[in-house]
């Protein structure tokens, strides 16, 4: 467990959990740093300029790793130069593919992710893309460079937990990139039964950001990453199930 | 025990016998048997770092009867799970391990059994690989089918209702060069829906001529994945090179084959180590090509001709049973076969359980389809067996019996698109 890093881009991280960015408040942001350990926290490139009022980075730890991400990017074009501007900003060479071609539900766009991860992978990006749990996906994305892969438990902000489990499920069993849990997860016990399947790591943000005290919630997502973790690399137990009992030995014909 | 591979033929000349026994016996007189040779294609690939670091690190002998019982009750059985089920623990777990076997079967494949037939066209060989009939240092008869007899015997077997076929050959690439090969392909496409070969390792272009030619399905057995021990069972020639073989499937998928069958030969080596690397080199390549299809098999030792002792020594019909098992419910998605090695009994039975493949009307000999099919004698000589094989059902004879084991057979379920 001591040993037990999440790696993105050959970078090493002690915490599981990253903070969304959704909504945003600088009270949000410490209590994901001090309660929930947070070591990445991500950033809508298009809040960071806010000319005189206060400026989003300011208020984030140096130790911190900034994940920019590309939201309100409605194609591969738009994400690639929010991208390049985020470096530009200083933002380091993390950066989450955010594209949305849809203002309803805010589901990611597969398509369009795609050829963004691939150009942004070529200029050096360590790209993380933001993406509908899709298997021939994930594998593209594997192949055009991406550092890990982001499916949504479901469509984001709405705190519904795992709504797409069994296909997460797959892209863990088949993808050898960190499969990071991202959007839709509402209670710490979801997250905990994303790590328990073998989640790399849990994003959140309306999660803690509407909780009844910010600070508690936060601590209480340490506590279930964590444990789910431990479950993951402990190896579950025994499902204990009724056995039917066969009529007529299968392997009776053995000699 | 060991089984004794190692036979003189009376009528070697004293120069080749010399020669054979200077192989036999002194590891210097043999060439490096992990270097390839001039002319073989080397390709990228950590498949094979994968499964050997699997295969090397694993030790049966840790293995706990709780092992096997977690691995039992899990819906998904990763490589952990799988390396318990191969364990000696596992063997009282025979009849647990068969159930759920079936249930992955059926989820899979329902209930259906496909059904195919080898034809081998040429036994000449290069190589002396002590365990095998075609050795070159055995004395049989030796044979290549002319493109006439070929399509003769394709026209016999397709007779009898058969939609794919096996294409084998010695190892020999002077004698039946690739060319010759993909011209009894081409013929094949002709007569049957489905066309695989089991030749030796050619390069990724090879691959893709044969594939041309109507091949969509390579088998490669990599007989075992011991490299040590590999080196003291094939003294001479080009399957002597390890690496290139193992590398095999991933040129015959780089050269746009549909896919792939893998298997060790049981009883060359250790047989549990032997199964978890062939199923392991499954499935980091499906890993790998995603799209491709894969298949296993599970060949035992046979006696051959001129040395009818050979035996598969420890692994006995419940060992070949555990594997199968355990293969299904590590890969559910995978072909089995299991060819006529086995027992009619035993291949009765593992249908049920595991095998999704069979093989009928099989000879392993070189061009007597019709006198085995039609009784009518040939005027043409026939070349001799690789093995003797224990099922010899018909065609006919094996759809009965599998369909009043309430199974289904299938000729064919693929279409050649290129």
């Amino acid at each position: 467990m001591e040993n037990d890093k999440l790696v993105i881009g050959g970078k090493e991280f002690d915490s599981r959990f990253i903070l969304g960015s959704g909504k945003y408040s600088m009270k949000l942001i410490d209590a994901a740093v001090k309660d929930a350990g947070a070591e990445i926290i991500t950033l809508a490139v298009r809040r960071t300029n806010t000319k005189d009022e206060e400026n989003i980075l300011d208020y984030i730890p140096k130790n911190v790793t900034l994940l920019p991400n590309t939201s309100g990017a409605r194609d591969a074009k738009e994400a690639v130069r929010i991208a390049r501007l985020a470096r530009e900003l200083g933002c380091g060479d993390f950066v989450k593919i955010e594209i949305m071609r849809d203002s309803k539900y805010l589901l990611p766009d597969n398509y369009e992710t795609i050829k963004a991860t691939e150009i942004l992978a070529k200029e050096g990006f360590v790209v993380l893309p933001y993406m509908y749990p899709d298997l021939n996906v994930a594998r593209e994305l594997v192949n055009v460079g991406a550092a890990a892969v982001m499916p949504l438990a479901s469509p984001i902000g709405s705190n519904k937990g795992l709504a797409t489990k069994e296909f997460i499920q797959i892209l863990i069993d088949e993808i050898d990139l960190p499969i990071i849990v991202d959007a839709g997860i509402g209670a710490p016990s979801q997250a905990c039964e994303a790590m328990e399947m073998g989640a790399a790591a849990i994003m959140a943000n309306t999660a803690l950001a509407t909780a009844g005290d910010l600070t508690l919630m936060a601590s209480a997502f340490k506590d279930a990453i964590n444990a789910g973790r431990k479950a993951y690399l402990a190896g579950l137990g025994r499902v204990l199930t009724r056995g039917a009992a066969a009529s007529d030995p299968l392997t009776g014909f053995l000699h | 025990m060991e089984n004794n591979f190692l036979i003189d033929s009376d009528e070697l000349p004293e120069s080749a016998l010399a020669k054979k026994h200077r192989l036999e016996t002194d590891p210097s007189s043999r060439t490096d048997h992990m270097k390839y040779l001039p002319g073989m294609d080397v390709i990228e690939s950590d498949v094979c770092q994968k499964v050997m670091s699997e295969m090397k690190s694993y030790d049966y002998t840790k293995y706990t009867a709780s092992d096997v019982r977690r691995a039992l009750a899990k819906d998904k059985c990763d490589i952990e799970d799988f390396k318990a089920l191969l364990s000696p623990a596992a063997e009282p777990y025979l009849e647990q391990m068969a159930a759920k076997a079936k249930l992955e079967t059926s989820r899979h494949f329902g209930n259906t059994v496909y059904l195919f037939t080898p034809l081998y066209i040429a036994n000449y060989c290069e190589n002396y690989c002590v365990y095998c009939g075609f050795n070159c240092y055995n004395k049989i008869n030796r044979l290549k089918l002319t493109m006439e007899q070929i399509e003769h015997e394709m026209k016999v077997i397709a007779d009898s209702g058969m939609e794919e076929i096996l294409i084998l050959t010695g190892e020999s690439p002077t004698k039946s060069d690739v060319k010759y090969i993909g011209e009894a392909c081409k013929i094949a496409r002709k007569y049957f829906r489905m066309v695989g070969i089991e030749i030796y390792p050619v390069n990724v272009d090879d691959y893709k001529y044969l594939h041309e030619c109507g091949v969509d399905y390579v088998t490669v057995f990599q007989e075992t994945y011991d490299t040590d021990k590999y080196e003291t069972l094939h003294l001479m020639g080009n399957k002597r090179v390890w690496p290139y073989r193992f590398d095999a499937q991933e040129r015959a998928l780089m050269g746009g084959m549909r896919g792939v069958a893998f298997s060790a030969l049981l009883g060359l080596s250790d047989f549990r180590k032997d199964a978890l690397a062939s199923a392991l080199h499954v499935y980091y390549l499906q890993r790998k090509y995603p799209y491709a299809e894969m298949s296993l098999s599970c060949p035992r030792l046979r006696p051959i001709i001129n040395n009818d002792t050979i035996n598969p020594l420890d692994v006995g019909e419940k060992q070949l049973c555990q594997i199968l098992c355990a293969y299904r419910i590590f890969l559910p998605f995978v072909g089995i076969t299991v060819s006529s090695r086995e027992t009619a009994e035993f291949r009765n039975g593992i249908v049920k359980i595991a095998a999704t493949k069979v093989s009928a009307g099989v000879s392993t000999g070189i061009g007597d389809h019709e006198e085995k099919y039609t009784g009518i004698e040939s005027e043409d000589d026939c070349g001799d067996e690789q093995f003797e094989i224990s099922d010899g059902r018909s065609l006919k004879k094996m759809y009965s019996d599998i369909s009043e084991e309430g199974l289904q057979p299938v000729f064919n379920d693929y279409i050649f698109v290129s």
